[in-house]
């Protein structure tokens, strides 16, 4: 077995000695700085990434919040300005509405004025015409004339008197 | 036993002593070569997003440090180049191993044992440093009755002294017996010829990847059994 060969120990144990180091060496002052350089550029680079798409989500959210405030606003004064505009129009019928009123009410009273006047003249052609055919018909009946003064008289009691029918 | 023989392929001697670079010299060498270009031009590019080489990097970068941040927990980093290079070191070399006519310098109880014994003596003095003579509590377990003390002690120094034999010998034994194994196996190939060898090379193909897993897992039981010994150094249990 030349495993146990000791006359070959020390040729294997420097060779052992030199390489190992050797190795170590390379690793601890090239290879491994670089790879972790490496490794931590990367999670550092990860997790820049990862702030900034933190920071663009609240901005955005932030922007939603603001459109949405923004929409209520005009909302809210879409409403006012409905409002607004539906009392003015309100008030505006009103007022027509009052002048028309008033012009009718106006135009009824003259009406009814002349009504008023027109049944007055009649009132007073009445006596007179009953007057008239009263001394007509005493005329007729009796044969002989009678004082129109006497028959006015007569007939303004009887006007006076009430009024009724079978005067 | 042809494959585990040492040729010394340019004779040297310093003060006295045999210094030849011999066969497993030149494979530590090529070794050695192999994990320092593979993880320097690997890493050559630097990329953030990395490559196929690039990641294989990254990768035994984050497997050592994840075996050293379960094992061994705070303090631990400190000793990461070393449990590195050992790691690399010996999983290059069992599987520079498995190239047929190569030479396999893990097959070598020297160079396991010097493996061994540096991690061994290292630790023993991180131990010492850290803990002072209270280090030798850790011979002492707790709880335990008074009378049973003094056997348990002997028993813990004991289990303690052999640990860099059995880091060692496992290592050299696992890399001789499997390629003496093929060794055996590829003689029945040749002996059997055309009309029998069919069975044993079978064998052969199936046993070369179970070969190739132990290459690996060897080399990850000497890293973390490095780590456990590490931690028990730093922290004591």
């Amino acid at each position: 077995m030349p495993q146990l060969d000791f006359a070959l120990w020390p040729p294997q144990l420097i060779w052992l000695l030199i390489c190992f180091t050797a190795l170590y060496v390379i690793m601890v002052r090239v290879a491994l700085p670089r790879i972790s350089t490496v490794i931590e550029q990367r999670r550092d680079r990860i997790a820049g990434d990862l702030d900034q798409a933190r920071e663009l989500r609240d901005k955005s959210e932030k922007a939603r919040a603001d459109y949405e405030e923004a929409l209520q606003e005009a909302r809210a004064r879409a409403h006012s300005i409905a409002q607004e505009t539906r009392d003015k129009l309100n008030a505006l019928t009103e007022r027509q509405r009052a002048m028309g009123e008033a012009t009718l009410t106006s135009k009824l009273a003259d009406a009814e004025a002349r009504i008023a006047e027109s049944k007055n003249q009649a009132m007073a052609k009445l006596d007179d015409i009953a007057a008239e055919t009263a001394t007509a018909l005493i005329g007729k009946l009796i044969g002989s004339g009678v004082s129109e003064a006497k028959v006015n008289k007569a007939v303004k009691a009887l006007h006076q008197s009430g009024g009724d029918a079978d005067g | 036993m042809h494959q585990f023989e040492i040729k010394e392929l340019i004779p040297l001697e310093i003060f006295g002593i045999n210094a030849s670079f011999t066969n497993s010299a030149l494979f530590m060498t090529i070794g050695v070569a192999l994990v320092s270009l593979f993880t320097i031009l690997s890493m050559s590019g630097r990329a953030v997003v990395p490559g196929r080489m690039q990641s294989m990097a990254e990768l035994s970068y984050e497997f050592v440090a994840s075996m050293i941040r379960d094992t061994v927990g705070k303090g631990g980093q400190q000793y990461f180049p070393f449990i590195f290079s050992l790691f690399m070191f010996v999983l290059v070399l069992n599987m520079l191993g498995m190239i047929p006519y190569s030479f396999t310098v893990t097959s070598h109880i020297a160079i396991t044992l010097a493996l061994a014994l540096v991690v061994f003596i290292g630790v023993t003095i991180i131990g010492f440093v850290k803990h002072g003579v209270g280090f030798l509590k850790f011979f002492v377990p707790s709880g335990i009755p008074m009378a049973l003390v003094p056997l348990l002690v002997v028993i813990e120094v004991i289990s303690y002294l052999t640990r860099p034999l059995s880091l060692s010998v496992r290592l050299f034994a696992n890399m001789m017996a499997g390629h003496t194994m093929l060794k055996v196996f590829a003689s029945f190939v040749i002996g059997l010829g055309v009309l029998g060898g069919w069975a044993p090379l079978a064998f052969m193909v199936a046993f070369t990847g179970l070969e190739v897993l132990v290459a690996f897992l060897q080399a990850y039981v000497f890293a973390i059994l490095t780590c456990i010994y590490l931690n028990d150094a730093l922290h004591m249990h």
